[in-house]
């Protein structure tokens, strides 16, 4: 119902343009400006996840509280781009968001208020902010995709060092202009320290990586047996089994050793915009990502890992506790300039 | 310039009077163009519309000054940006040299041959313009998914990009007079070499305006070289927003983009050269293709082949295995190709306004300012979607906030990134109507603007068409730009497939896929007929 409202909204403005040539105000749309700043039963949540995913979550929120709830949907870096660029009049009241850097980013540009303790202290600290500008809603584990038909499992290296040997030269599937990936790396450095990072950069960039541009595109490369193997995060995997069957999978998973900078999670996480900080909607929908509904919804349909206590991993997976390092902290990664210019160093982006 | 852009929408120079043939004309003798200083209120018009191609610009210099000479100095000398410049550079040539080719030879055997179903082929011919590059892209992974680096890059995009230069050549060969070659030929030439001498200078100018679309195109494409994994600066640009967040240095980058695409736009000015128009044509027979049959069947449906078939046959088979097949949400796909209509319709309509000034302009008058307008003009088509969206968000903000995030800054959005489309065809198409018309129209006393709108606005009609339909089919299959800018809940065919691929729903994004090819192909069609100047068929 709504969308059709703002399909004749839509085509009115464009009628209206095309009849005036210009700069006649779209009656339709003309609240963008500006957050509200008060409760009033609406706000404007820009999603850096997708709609088939999160839509859902979203109508059972609408329904439970009756808040209605406007979605933009765009990828995360295209959204954080947009919101660094709107600034303090941004329309939007919440961001979702599919990385943590993303947030990072948006936390230190100060576009972001403070969460009350309540919110955020729902979620273990190491997976969500330092400062409670935001709060982490699910994690995603990095793993090992490798092609099923090409090697099995004991043949997988259980730590991303072993693929600086020449056995896996040009075997190696990476987006390293993609977020998680540089999370990854930055995880290195905080564990294994600058040099043996910069030598594990070079050597690897040496190492003639099949380069791609995003997690999505190395799965689907491993899993057409284009290349051996792929450092992703797991959800990949289980979104294409759920398109395809899990038994069409070429690529299958491993999970790297316990420790191993290779097996950091990464979190996806959501914040209130600063102009929205005494929206009672958009922190009671913040909430409601981190309630046990929400989480379970998580677990249930995107096989993510959920964040709150008391709701279990989704089957099959390793548990949190496993990969996790205890000796990382998540507000260790924030040095993700100095990751950059590593990886600019030999090459890589 | 003539003959810039798609069918038939010039008479290309003619240097029949050279060499003396004279063919029955309708306009007797003609002038070329730039005769006078430009009047002051066409300038002006034209200045005016070219400012909004501007913005881009003016954002992309605000934001690199933000950066501060040390860090600019420090991202320009390094290995990995120059590394990224010379693929784009050589990516655009590689692919403006080889549509060329094939572009040119298709026209050659669409318009020189006796083919069978020749209407079809031309058709056929037009069609992988109805094709987003990043849909073509993916439908090859399909088949090859192995396929990356240069070669990949650069042979589908010279299959999508080849009709810019097979129409309008194609056109302007319809136009050319044969004689000349035959001439040409008895004076002792071979064929080619009485190609060279007698009809290549007649399409020249209509090559070099489509291999300049293709040019900047090329520079300017992200969702198929993201595909086939060739980094150009575009995957730079994008990679400095997205995991760096950094909008100095994606700025920087766009800017080198911007200073590449000058360098094309003044190289095309060059070599398009003085018109040189004159009289003499006679129409060109056809002849029987006889063992040319073959060869020239197989040039034609190259680029259809690979930019169309393989893809679509792609995308089918992926259809098949997925089980996401769920039932199609009708209303929702019909919202979502009522919007993408409206949205291409308005902006189609728009930007022809907004480039007609311009292209009257440069049709008419040369001059250091007219060129300078021109080249801002064609600004827009070298930018990634991603920078002229934020640049435009910038803008909004800045000047028109209640206007943000409506139909109309979309609209906006839309004509700056399309006009040069518009522009390279309409230029063409008013060059080429006689300034000996317009002439006499003022000396029967009717004013500059009657005479514009009675002569010659009538006469280039039909590439004011062309023009406007290109635009609208770039709107259907724009995406980045899309994403930024629509108004909150609106979805295009193309935001609607982009959302179902990303989450590997093939089965789901197969309907959005096709009802864009389809919606794409009506336009892609009707201006696959557009023939001439309108009085040519006559």
């Amino acid at each position: 119902m709504r969308r059709s409202a703002r399909f004749l909204a839509l085509t009115a403005g464009v009628a209206v343009l095309a009849l005036t040539g210009c700069s006649t105000p779209d009656a339709g749309d003309s609240t963008a400006n500006g957050a509200t700043a008060e409760a009033d039963g609406t706000f404007t949540l820009y999603s850096g996840r997708d709609e088939a995913l999160v839509q859902p979550l979203i109508d059972i929120f609408e329904e439970e509280t009756g808040i209605t709830v406007d979605v933009r949907y765009g990828n995360t870096a295209e959204l954080g781009a947009l919101l660094l660029e709107e600034g303090d009049r941004t329309p939007a009241q919440v961001f979702l968001a599919q990385d943590a850097g993303a947030l990072g980013a948006l936390s230190n540009a100060d576009l972001f208020s403070t969460l009350p303790e309540a919110t955020t202290s729902r979620v273990a600290a190491g997976f969500t902010s330092t400062d409670d500008t935001w709060v982490g809603v699910t994690g995603r584990a990095r793993v090992i995709a490798y092609d099923g038909e090409a090697l099995s499992l004991d043949e997988v290296p259980t730590s991303v060092d072993a693929f600086t040997d020449p056995e896996w030269n040009g075997r190696v599937g990476i987006a390293p202009t993609n977020a998680s990936f540089q999370a990854f790396v930055t995880a290195y450095r905080v564990l294994n320290g600058e040099d043996a990072a910069d030598e594990w950069v070079a050597a690897l960039a040496a190492n003639s990586p099949q380069i791609f541009d995003n997690n999505r595109a190395v799965l689907a490369a491993v899993n057409e047996g284009v290349v051996d193997t792929g450092l992703i995060n797991h959800y990949y995997w289980f979104a294409q089994a759920a398109e395809t069957g899990a038994e069409n999978m070429r690529a299958q998973l491993a999970y790297p050793e316990a420790g191993d900078a290779g097996s950091i999670v990464n979190v996806t996480g959501a914040g209130i915009l600063s102009g929205a900080e005494a929206d009672a909607d958009a922190l009671e929908f913040v909430n409601f990502l981190v309630s046990e509904r929400a989480q379970q919804y998580f677990v249930d349909e995107t096989y993510e890992y959920p964040l709150i206590e008391g709701i279990d991993a989704p089957t099959g997976l390793p548990a949190i506790d496993s990969l996790v390092n205890s000796e990382l902290d998540l507000a260790d990664l924030d040095t993700l300039e100095v990751t950059q210019d590593l990886l600019a160093k030999h090459g890589l982006i | 310039m003539t003959a810039p852009t798609l069918p038939g929408t010039s008479r290309a120079p003619r240097p029949g009077a050279r060499l003396g043939v004279r063919g029955a004309s309708n306009f007797g003798v003609t002038t070329g163009p730039a005769r006078t200083r430009p009047p002051l209120w066409l300038l002006l018009l034209a200045a005016v519309c070219a400012a909004a191609a501007a913005i881009p610009l003016v954002y992309l210099v605000v934001r690199t000054t933000e950066a501060g000479l040390g860090e600019l100095l420090d991202t320009l000398v390094r290995p990995r940006v120059l590394q990224l410049t010379l693929n784009s550079v050589l990516l655009a040539a590689a692919v403006t040299a080889s549509t060329l080719l094939l572009g040119i030879a298709s026209a050659w055997a669409l318009t020189r041959l006796r083919l069978p179903a020749g209407r079809a082929l031309l058709i056929v011919a037009a069609l992988p313009l109805a094709v987003p590059s990043y849909l073509a892209a993916y439908g090859w992974l399909v088949w090859f998914p192995g396929l990356n680096g240069f070669w990949p890059a650069w042979f589908v995009m010279t299959a999508v990009c080849t009709p810019y230069v097979t129409l309008p050549v194609a056109a302007a060969l319809r136009g050319a007079s044969a004689d000349l070659e035959l001439v040409a030929r008895t004076l002792g030439k071979g064929p080619l070499g009485a190609f060279r001498a007698a009809t290549w200078p007649q399409i020249r100018p209509a090559a070099i305006a489509g291999g300049l679309l293709v040019a900047l195109y090329s520079l300017s494409d992200f969702g198929l070289v993201a595909m086939l994994r060739f980094q150009t600066l575009t995957w730079g640009i994008n990679a400095a927003y997205g995991a760096s967040f950094d909008r100095n240095q994606a700025a920087l980058l766009a800017l080198v983009l911007v200073v590449l695409a000058l360098v094309v736009v003044a190289g095309e000015r060059r070599s398009r050269g003085q018109l040189d128009r004159s009289a003499g044509r006679t129409r060109p027979r056809p002849r029987a293709a006889g063992r040319l049959l073959v060869p020239a069947l197989t040039v034609l449906l190259l680029a259809p082949l690979a930019g169309i078939a393989v893809p679509v046959f792609g995308l089918g088979s992926r259809l098949l295995e997925a089980a996401t097949l769920r039932a199609i949400d009708v209303p929702r796909l019909v919202e979502a190709i009522g919007a993408t209509l409206a949205l291409a319709l308005t902006a189609a309509l728009v930007t022809a306004l907004v480039a007609l000034p311009i292209a009257a302009l440069a049709a008419r008058y040369r001059g250091r300012l007219v060129a300078m307008i021109e080249a801002v003009g064609f600004l827009g088509h070298a930018l990634p979607g991603i920078v002229v969206g934020l640049s435009l968000v910038f803008f909004a903000l800045a000047a028109v906030p209640a206007l943000y995030q409506t139909s109309v800054v979309l609209v906006f959005a839309y004509v700056v990134l399309f006009m040069p489309r518009a522009i390279g065809s309409m230029r063409s198409g008013i060059a080429a109507v006689p300034g000996s018309l317009t002439d006499v129209s003022r000396m029967l006393g009717y004013s500059p603007l009657v005479t514009w709108w009675r002569v010659t606005a009538r006469l280039a009609l039909p590439a004011i068409g062309v023009g406007t339909l290109l635009v609208a089919i770039s709107v259907m299959k724009e995406l980045p730009a899309t994403l930024l800018l629509r108004p909150t809940g609106i979805s295009t065919l193309a935001t609607e497939l982009w959302g179902r691929t990303a989450v590997f729903e093939f089965g789901a994004a197969a309907p959005y896929a096709a009802a864009l090819v389809l919606l794409a192909a009506v336009p892609t069609v009707l201006l696959s007929g557009i023939r001439g100047v309108a009085k040519e068929q006559s």
